[in-house]
């Protein structure tokens, strides 16, 4: 039973079709890596994905492993808080941090769905509101070593640097306990140090159970970890994979490279 | 080495843009190192000006400047409440003297036209304010920036010119009189050190809930949709809800503050409670300082000092001073009144980084299309 079934998504900004009837499974505790040249409809396919933006056709169909008998919800009908506390995290390709928060806080907004103490609780500084913030703050830190970020938690979060505010925003998108895991571009501005390191976060939060989907440009991170491609190019879905399939794949090429250069060279 | 550029195509926004030249939500818990420290010092901060707050009847009797103060506290009441809404939130209403009014005639009415105890009509008075705060708040908080401005301001006219129009039951421009006072325990409240000590306990009571918010499950949430609504609904927070929740207790603590009024001028007028009070109070927030409650305080004490230091209630005139300390403070106290004192001591840094990179256009990764296999 695949945790996440897309099918037959489309979504038209205007004239354009940023993605076209693209159908795909992600399969439990799995890594499937997204790929595609800019502009293919990655982002566009996470943001339908994560309910912050709605197709005008087709099923977005998630069902959480982590937490057996949830039953089944489509994505496209829901919104980006629901999908949340459903199971879905996620990571931008733009940096979104709150920047006016330490990266601990940061992270604790993370829990924000696992705590109930409301308005009231905040105000009168209620026990509860107490044992949340002391439960939340573990659960916050547990997150950021998940994340490789453990030694930076008293750090204001806007003095990180940009290939640790990548890693900030997959500890906030963990502290959420999602069963599915979007990365968009996480190891864009890493070196190849960290883009190893960053590989070996990642294997480790799908070993913990965590089916994660992911959009890289890098394409030796993604034969790295990925266990699957999804390939799109202007919107449509045009191969899927093994990683190895997929690197010799003459329409992939063609996507990335044009006609000439298929005819000139192979690409390693 | 290969490039994936080729089949770029042009412009590649995303939903997930980021406003740029935005102002962020002020300095909440800046500093991560000496926050017990800072903690302790907030709350000795807030005892000090509580005892302060609370004894000074013992020593003043001057029943001119014990009036000053119980403005004071009244106009303390809805800036705590903007403070929270528009520091915290990042959400601006423009149409706050509204629910002063609604609280002011609230009180007024219920209790000399239907003869209601003062207390149960300040209470009632705020459970209609809060009733029409949703029901404003529900469509409006879905716009943004200018829309939200022009939808609370496009509110705040209705409601004063129904307080003009209605006169049936709000005595149109000639207003409401002989409106009772407060009593506390067989004590009226119409003796102005009385007043004092309740009206300030009143203020102190939101001004502690205000500063006890920030480091909170629900006081993060507001500073992280002020941020970014996008990032923040990622994270399984009811963008929608949290911002509605702090616009109803805004409206709440202005319509207190405006029965308090009432029920200590004891007449009351529509013109009071127009579209210049809501610019000034919007303006008191932001001279005090968005960063730190304490801005609140700093800014309802100019609000209603201003105006008795430059000849007497000359709005307009208010109005002009206002508006030029809003502008020097935006250029020169990014934290506003309440963070001057440690910047003029040379305590932090000439700009907060934030401030600083913020004017500069919000960092965008150069995500080269480089293909590094
Ligand atoms: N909110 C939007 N409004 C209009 N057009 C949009 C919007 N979001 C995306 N698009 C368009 O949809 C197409 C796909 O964009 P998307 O950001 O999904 O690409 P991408 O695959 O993530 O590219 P990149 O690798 O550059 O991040 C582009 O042509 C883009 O201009
Ligand atoms: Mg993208």
């Amino acid at each position: 039973m695949p945790v996440l079934r897309v099918e037959g998504v489309t979504r038209r900004f205007g004239g354009v079709t940023a993605v076209k009837e693209v159908s795909f499974q992600v399969h439990e505790a799995q890594i499937k890596a997204l790929i595609g040249p800019n502009g293919a409809g990655k982002t566009t396919l996470f943001n339908l994905v994560s309910a912050i933006d709605r197709p005008d056709d087709g099923r977005i169909l998630f069902r959480n492993p982590i937490r057996t008998g949830d039953a089944q919800i489509d994505l496209a009908r829901t919104s980006p808080h629901r999908a949340s506390r459903a199971g879905i995290g996620r990571t931008f390709q733009h940096s979104q941090i709150f920047e006016e928060l330490s990266v601990l806080d940061n992270v604790k907004v993370g829990r924000h769905a696992h705590g109930r103490a409301g308005l009231f609780s905040a105000f009168l500084t209620l026990p509860r509101q107490r044992r949340e913030e002391a439960a939340a703050e573990e659960a916050a830190r547990r997150a950021l070593q998940r994340a490789g970020l453990g030694d930076k938690t008293e750090i204001e979060a806007d003095s990180l640097p940009l290939g640790e505010r990548h890693l900030l925003e997959i500890a906030r998108a963990l502290a959420t306990e999602p069963g599915l895991l979007l990365l968009d571009e996480p190891a864009a501005g890493l070196n190849n140090e960290e883009t190893e390191r960053l590989a070996e976060t990642v294997r480790r939060i799908r070993d913990d159970g965590v089916t994660v989907l992911l959009v890289e440009h890098d394409m030796g991170f993604v034969m790295e970890v990925s266990d699957e491609v999804v390939v799109l190019d202007y919107g449509e879905k045009i191969a899927e994979g093994s990683p190895l399939m997929i690197r010799s794949n003459p329409e992939v090429i063609r996507a990335y490279l044009g006609e000439d250069y298929l005819a000139e060279e192979e690409p390693r | 080495m290969p490039r994936f550029g080729q089949g770029e195509r042009a412009g590649s926004a995303t939903g997930e843009a980021v406003k740029a030249g935005e102002v962020g939500p002020g300095g909440w818990e800046r500093r991560g190192r000496g926050r017990a420290w800072s903690w302790a010092r907030g709350n000795l901060a807030f005892l000090l000006f509580s005892l302060v707050a609370l004894t000074v009847p013992l020593y003043l009797t001057n029943s001119y400047y014990l009036s000053i103060l119980a403005f004071f506290a009244i106009r303390l009441m809805p800036t705590i409440g903007l403070n929270l809404l528009l520091g915290q939130a990042g959400q601006i209403s423009l149409g706050h003297a509204a629910f002063i009014g609604l609280g002011a005639y609230g009180s007024a009415l219920l209790t000399t036209r239907w003869g209601l105890d003062p207390w149960a009509a300040v209470f009632l008075a705020a459970l209609l304010s809060a009733l029409v705060a949703v029901l404003i708040g529900v469509p409006a908080l879905r716009l943004k920036g200018h829309y939200l401005a022009m939808a609370t301001l496009g509110f705040g006219e209705i409601v004063l010119i129904l307080l003009v129009q209605l006169k049936g039951l709000t005595g149109g421009t000639d207003g409401v009189v002989s409106i009772p006072p407060l009593e506390l325990g067989g004590w009226s409240l119409a003796d102005p050190r009385l007043f004092h000590v309740v009206v300030w306990s009143a203020a102190l009571i939101m001004l502690r809930m205000a500063l006890n918010l920030p480091r909170t499950r629900t006081g993060r949430a507001l500073i992280a949709l002020h941020r970014t609504e996008i990032a923040a609904s990622s994270l399984g927070i009811d963008v929608a809800f949290h911002k509605l929740q702090v616009f109803v207790v805004s409206a709440i603590f202005a319509s207190i503050a405006g029965s308090f009024l009432a029920h200590y001028v004891m007449f009351i007028s529509p013109e009071g409670f127009g579209v210049t009070l809501s610019v000034l109070l919007v303006a008191g927030a932001v001279i005090g300082g968005l960063a730190t409650v304490w801005g609140a305080v700093w800014g309802a004490g100019l609000m209603v000092l201003l105006p008795e230091v430059l000849a007497r209630y000359n709005e307009d005139y208010t109005l002009l001073v206002f508006g030029l300390l809003v502008i020097v403070v935006m250029i020169f106290l990014p934290e506003g009144l309440a963070g001057a004192p440690a910047r003029l001591l040379g305590l932090r840094r000439t700009l907060p980084d934030t401030v600083a990179r913020r004017s500069q256009g919000e960092p965008v990764e150069d995500r080269g299309s480089e293909c590094r296999s």
